[in-house]
């Protein structure tokens, strides 16, 4: 059940340039589909850790950032008068380092932040995103500060056999997208679905009875900090190679709110609410565009997220499943069994 | 050694008005566990208020300060009643989320409103600073810092000395006790709510002449606010006001020895190292507010 519907997904959004042929809205549902990673990796940490990671766009920027900066080169100064030069190598090293990057720094942040929870692990992963901006936007040597990195060079596919490929045109850049967020969604449904998912769940639901059947309650955490933040940094990445120009202003709070927003709109805890969520919420623009201003639209992005909190507290997802469910076994409540099927959370 | 007395000097007046914002959120964040995203808004609000009074409808500059106080008073009042009354019992991401949609769209709406560019308000003070052997500082300063001391004063008084101010300590201790005792715990939240908001709302329209008045100046100040919270401990008012100036001083310093570019950094260097170092504040006394 759950395969078909994956399988017809992932079939209905590959066919989607087929049809579309718009480039406005290709280019939409490019840029929202690399936030829809980003959303993914965070669901990862809110939706099945319960931590919320409100820093969660330093690892995006920070991917952004790296993978910029190795594939056009650096020459910095070094203190003791040493200067590091750094030749431009091929993006797809770039994506990689991104990738090894980000998670190194997810290791570090979670290692220091989790030793505090709730209100103040929130305050503490603001703050991180926050200084990284300031260093992003300080340090113009590296990062050319506000003035930002253009000219960064797309991303080239290398093709055993065949020579390589530039993924230059919208189309290449829209299933490069699918194709990573499809990895990243196997690889995050892989992990909720192992042992370690459930010791993750298991500190979520109650982390005094998690640690007494012996889940190291930092391991776990620190470890689902790594892998969130790596596929936050392979969202930056690809990123930064489609629209080739970076400045600080990536790491605006605004953009871990926008993520957020997806997870909480589509269901945390749930693997496909991220999707859904960031597929409605990445579109919204798109559509508020003709008949809105900006700043009536940013107004009635914080109306519709109040609302959805107010009104689908669940998100989604998992409210769509449990009706499904209902209608199905002809019963009022939802079983433990049932909700644990959908990954969903159980009502508090 | 003149410049360090400088820096000293502008420790004090950006203290008290940083006293005041840390005041309001600490007495929010103890006693109804609240992470308030729009206290920020608020500080905006209460500049844009001041702009309104003073530059729109052309009264007098200290008649603005009142009236500052109490729009900012029932724009908290409003938020408290409309949108954290409904959540009360939900958990604590769902109320600081709520909590940020009311800010993105409370901003949009002063960016939709007076647009983008910086206002400035017009003082009766005047021009040239009141000089003081080595150091220098402006009268609108010196009369910032006078009057975020009467708010932080009359705040302490509130707190310490008047029957809502007990009732209030009760609830910050213990939520069911004092329900039980007589107090009435929603009154109490959103008189709690309101007067944390017009602390913002003042220190807004106190800084806002000081410097420019624009849509996102209350961003920082929220974070500033939280480095203060974090630094002085939950719910106590005491600790604000040195993390207020702790907070000033060390902006100072980084602004004046390190790199004008990382005055802002300091109050998150400031979060981290405290959460890591000692996550109860430098002033822990938990178990009361006062």
């Amino acid at each position: 059940m759950r395969i078909v519907v994956t399988i017809l997904a992932v079939a209905a959004l590959a066919s989607v340039p087929l049809w579309l042929r718009d480039p406005y809205l290709l280019n939409a549902l490019i840029t929202t589909g690399i936030f829809v990673i980003g959303a993914m990796s965070l669901n990862l940490l809110l939706g099945f850790t319960g931590q919320l990671s409100l820093g969660h766009i330093a690892f995006f920027g920070i991917g952004a950032y790296v993978s910029a900066l190795t594939s056009l080169g650096f020459d910095i100064g070094l203190p003791g008068g040493w200067r590091l030069v750094h030749e431009p190598w091929p993006p797809i090293v770039g994506l990689a380092l991104a990738i090894l990057i980000a998670g190194l720094c997810g290791y570090f942040v979670g290692l220091l932040s989790f030793r505090v929870r709730g209100a103040y692990f929130v305050i503490v992963t603001i703050s991180f995103a926050e200084v990284v901006r300031l260093v992003a936007l300080n340090w113009v040597e590296l990062t050319q500060g506000p003035l930002a990195l253009t000219n960064i060079p797309s991303i080239v596919l290398p093709l055993p056999g065949f020579g390589e490929m530039t993924l230059r045109t919208k189309l290449q850049n829209y299933y490069l997208v699918l194709v990573v967020a499809f990895i990243a969604y196997l690889l995050i449904a892989r992990l909720v679905h192992s042992h370690f998912g459930r010791a993750m769940r298991g500190l979520m639901e109650n982390e005094t009875l998690a640690v007494s059947v012996g889940i190291d309650v930092t391991k776990t955490l620190t470890l689902a900090a790594v892998i969130s933040a790596a596929i936050a940094g392979a969202a930056g990445s690809l990123y930064a190679h489609y629209i080739r120009i970076i400045d600080p202003e990536v790491f605006a709070f605004i953009n871990t709110v926008t993520m957020v927003i997806m997870v909480i709109s589509g269901g945390k805890g749930s693997l496909a609410g991220p999707v859904v969520g960031g597929l409605i919420f990445g579109l919204l623009p798109v559509a508020l565009r003709p008949i809105m201003a900006p700043e009536a639209q940013w107004i009635a992005y914080g109306g519709v997220l109040i609302a959805i909190l107010f009104v689908l507290p669940r998100g989604i997802v998992p409210s769509l499943v449990q009706r499904f469910v209902r209608r199905r076994s002809g019963t009022n409540s939802l079983s433990p069994v049932a909700l644990a099927e959908t990954g969903a959370k159980e009502p508090a | 050694m003149n410049e360090f007395l400088q820096h000293l000097v502008n420790m004090l007046v950006l203290g008290g008005t940083y006293a005041l914002l840390g005041i309001g959120l600490t007495l929010i964040f103890g006693i109804m566990n609240v992470v308030n995203f729009t206290h920020g808004v608020l500080y905006t609000f209460g500049a844009y208020v001041m702009f309104i009074v003073v530059q729109q409808l052309g009264l007098n500059f200290f008649l603005a300060l009142p009236v500052a106080v109490l729009a900012g008073w029932l724009l908290g009042a409003l938020i408290e009643l409309t949108l954290l009354r409904p959540l009360r019992g939900s958990d604590i991401d769902t109320t600081m989320l709520v909590m940020i949609g009311a800010w993105i769209a409370m901003q949009s709406g002063t960016l939709w409103i007076w647009g983008g560019v910086a206002k400035s308000v017009a003082t009766p003070f005047p021009d040239a600073p009141l000089v003081l052997g080595p150091v220098s500082v402006s009268w609108l300063r010196l009369f910032v810092l006078a009057a975020a001391a009467l708010l932080i004063l009359v705040t302490y008084l509130l707190i310490n000395r008047t029957s809502l101010g007990r009732a209030m300590r009760a609830t910050f201790q213990d939520q069911d006790t004092a329900s039980l005792m007589g107090v009435n715990v929603d009154l109490i939240y959103t008189s709690t709510f309101a007067i944390g908001s017009s602390l913002a709302a003042a220190a807004g329209a106190l800084l806002g002449p000081v410097y420019v008045i624009f849509p996102q100046m209350g961003d920082l100040a929220a974070v500033k606010a939280f480095a203060i919270v974090i630094l002085g401990g939950l719910g106590n008012i005491t600790g604000a006001v040195i993390g207020g100036f702790i907070l000033a001083l060390a902006e100072e310093l980084g602004a004046g020895y390190v790199s004008s570019g990382y005055r802002d950094a300091m109050g998150f260097l400031i979060i981290i190292a405290v959460l890591i170092f000692r996550p109860t504040g430098l002033f822990a006394r938990a178990e009361r507010v006062g």
